[in-house]
């Protein structure tokens, strides 16, 4: 094409070219479409709906409304006088008739211990109650009602949103004089179990890692007709379920399992060890589970570093440990960095695992929301479990983006 | 109608896999949901099947673990798939008051009068009386534990226990242990020294506690020997020792408790639900399930039409009967959320 033809189609060249491309995005951007839904509805919209869970409070404000309206005056030093007690009455008649007394006795318990047949007591007796006076009707009915902290409590627990559950889940509750306090040391709790996940996870972590590197060296440098069948053994395991392999975990080590046997049988243990139900036991299993999610992006980047360049750092002079730490080492971290996160935030999660083969003091974090999804039924705490569990692993990513770097992060 | 949106929405995110799995099949045939185990089995031969063959209609069963926040969610989400639902007495009252179970009319049933007292519930119908139990490993022992405080000595009694990890039954257990009579448990338990001497008694012998959580793991563990004693469903040990496990049960402050037909709220099966119910409280259907699992019928007069011997291996033969303690529901109801989780925290002490 000669240069005046060039210069004349240029623009229509250009602008053709333009258009071409924009329809390529738009093909591509076609082609993400179906994942970007996928995500946005089964995951980020969860975990929205998941955080607003954790502060939402309707029990009390959509079922006590004219009780709460009416404490709205009071200023909490004596008892409220009778306009709120013939609310109350009128609220808990109306909640009588919606079967709803259940829901608020249910959430005034989590505030006062007992409150909830008392609630469902209070229930069945307004219906009865004809006129007023209200305010004796139900101090002889019981005298929680003649406690100041009760009514303050329900005037807490009012509020369309609460803070309540994201402060107990980090072992802090408001005081009846309004302040936020330490809950009881008999109840001191989620402080402890997430230092315990965190803990538990580091360690599958680093246990994973110091299987995995070198297994993954050896893998990344046989040939690949022994390396292939070595990565059948480690990939099997990888392809068998999570409850296969942690039951197989609770047979071997079981106090009269085959472990036990052999020790005792060799005379190194006189009598059986705990092996199962507790943290040995829990970190063995999780870091046989997790060993492939560090090995193998470990693997795949060891695949592509080059033998020449530790080859020519031995020719310039360098030992073998300073060729290795110098050399190839630097060049794996990416790999690491990458395997090692992985299995760090998997580890955050675990669950059936510590449950089968840990004991009590093994429980992780999510066999807590487990508990109040499954059996408490309080979902409210069971979201903000999440949510603090969510908020702290995002402050851990931010950190380890900082040391490590992300964008050096290499899956292969 | 946006909150409901969002309840919806939320819902459906929880159980999102379950739901869509079953609501597939939400018609046609009756779900019956169970605890699964070696109860699941009885009442499959007793019940399920003879209900089957006689009217025609499909059971389709379900296993769970007695989560209410199963019910609870398919409720809430308008997608009820399971039908008829078998409870423990605090589900019942608990789902009764949050609105997730239908309350029943019992003219659709059976003679209200004619149901063990306290066994006829406004959304639930008594359909076998459990025990739960402590048993040990007859291997273990020249002589064997023999009352609940045998459980909580060490000395006597060497070895592992396993308890289920739940407060119930724990606490009522170590404060008799520990002297106090049997008819004044709640007294003490309902005051912070009681909970104090409950725990104070547990401390005793928590090194040696494996605590369980599904009814299979005690026979297991017992017959393993991963524990020499252990509290356990009765029915569970009995059909271990069916089996042929060196096990024995102690029924010695045996906390007796009801399972009750429940039906989900909003299902539309309701009639189908009814008739199920009907069928499995009549006398013959409920003293057909103790020769397969020993747990005692809820009708009055199913009691006549269980074999003598056989009798004498349920809760409520008069000489286990009175080994008992009055077990009670309403307590848990109010204390369950704070004794569970000083629990908590006491384990991971």
């Amino acid at each position: 094409m000669s240069v005046t033809t060039f210069d004349l189609v240029q623009s229509s060249l250009k602008a053709r070219l333009r258009r071409a491309e924009r329809m390529q995005r738009l093909r591509a951007g076609l082609l993400v479409l179906p994942l970007f839904l996928f995500v946005l509805l089964v995951f980020l919209v969860p975990i929205v709906i998941l955080m607003t869970r954790a502060v939402d409070n309707p029990e009390i404000a959509d079922n006590l409304p004219r009780t709460i309206e009416a404490l709205a005056e009071w200023d909490g030093t004596d008892l409220p006088g009778e306009p709120v007690f013939a609310a109350f009455a009128e609220d808990l008649r109306e909640t009588q008739k919606t079967k709803n007394t259940g829901l608020v006795g249910k959430r005034l318990n989590y505030e006062i211990s007992g409150a909830r047949s008392k609630s469902l007591q209070a229930g069945r007796a307004a219906e009865k109650m004809e006129s007023g006076p209200y305010k004796e009707a139900f101090l002889a009915l019981d005298p929680l009602w003649g406690k100041t902290e009760t009514w303050s409590a329900i005037k807490r627990a009012g509020s369309p949103t609460t803070s309540f559950y994201l402060l107990k889940a980090v072992d802090l509750q408001w005081s009846p004089a309004g302040e936020i306090e330490q809950v009881p040391p008999d109840q001191r709790l989620f402080v402890d179990i997430f230092i315990r996940t965190l803990g538990i996870s580091t360690l599958v972590t680093l246990a994973t890692l110091l299987l995995g590197f070198p297994l993954a060296y050896i893998l990344a440098t046989l040939p690949p007709r022994h390396s292939n069948i070595l990565l059948i053994f480690v990939l099997l395991p990888f392809w068998t379920s999570l409850l296969v392999r942690t039951t197989a975990w609770v047979v071997v080590l079981q106090t009269e399992g085959p472990i036990n046997n052999l020790l005792l049988w060799l005379g190194l243990t006189d009598e059986p060890l705990q092996l199962i139900f507790s943290r040995f036991g829990t970190v063995v299993a999780m870091t046989h589970i997790q060993l492939p999610f560090t090995l193998l992006p470990i693997y795949s980047v060891m695949k592509t570093i080059s033998p020449s360049y530790v080859r020519a750092a031995r020719s310039l002079g360098a030992g073998p440990f300073r060729a290795f730490w110098t050399v190839y080492f630097p060049q794996t971290v990416p790999g690491i960095a990458a395997g090692c996160l992985l299995t760090f935030i998997l580890c955050l999660g675990y669950y059936i695992t510590p449950a089968l083969v840990g004991g009590p003091s093994d429980q992780m974090i999510s066999y807590f929301v487990a508990l109040y999804t499954n059996r408490e039924l309080n979902w409210g705490q069971a979201s903000a479990l999440g949510a603090v569990l969510l908020c702290a692993t995002l402050i851990l990513y931010a950190v380890y983006n900082r040391l490590v770097g992300i964008d050096k992060m290499k899956l292969g | 109608m946006k909150k409901q949106m969002m309840i919806k929405g939320s819902v459906a995110a929880l159980v999102a896999a379950g739901v869509l799995a079953t609501a597939a099949y939400a018609s046609g045939s009756l779900t019956v949901v169970s605890w699964g185990g070696a109860y699941q089995e009885a009442q499959r031969n007793t019940i399920f099947k003879p209900y089957a063959d006689k009217t025609g209609a499909a059971v389709k069963e379900e296993e769970y673990t007695g989560e209410i926040a199963k019910i609870r969610a398919m409720v809430e989400s308008g997608t009820v798939s399971w039908d008829v639902i078998s409870v423990d007495t605090p589900t019942a009252l608990q789902g009764c008051d949050e609105g997730v179970l239908e309350e029943l009319d019992y003219s659709r049933i059976v003679d209200k009068s004619k149901i063990l007292p306290g066994a006829a519930l406004d959304c639930a119908i008594g359909s076998d009386v459990y025990a739960t139990i402590f048993a040990y490993n007859t291997t273990k022992f020249q002589e064997g534990p023999k009352t609940i405080a045998d459980f909580f000595d060490l000395e006597k009694f060497p070895g592992k226990r396993g308890m289920q990890k739940n407060p119930m039954n724990n606490l009522e257990w170590a404060l008799i242990a520990d002297g106090v009579e049997k008819d004044k448990v709640y007294e003490v338990l309902g005051t912070p020294e009681g909970v104090d001497r409950a725990f104070a008694k547990l401390d005793t012998i928590k090194s040696q506690v494996v605590w369980w959580e599904a009814g299979a793991q005690p026979p297991q563990w017992l017959a393993d020997g991963e524990v020499v004693m252990s509290t356990a469903w009765n029915g569970r040990i009995a059909n271990a020792i069916k089996e042929g496990a060196p096990l024995q049960i102690v029924w010695d402050a045996q906390a007796p408790d009801l399972d009750m037909w429940a039906i989900a709220k909003g299902t539309p099966n309701i009639d189908a639900a009814y008739d199920f119910i009907a069928f499995a409280s009549t006398p013959e259907v409920q003293s057909a399930l103790a020769p397969s699992i020993p747990y005692g019928p809820t009708h009055l007069d199913a009691v006549a039409l269980v074999e003598p011997e056989l009798a004498k291996t349920l809760p409520t033969h008069p000489d286990n009967l009175a080994l008992a303690y009055p077990f009670s529901a309403e307590f848990w109801g109010d204390n369950m959320e704070e004794l569970r989780a000083r629990l908590n925290t006491w384990l991971a002490q």
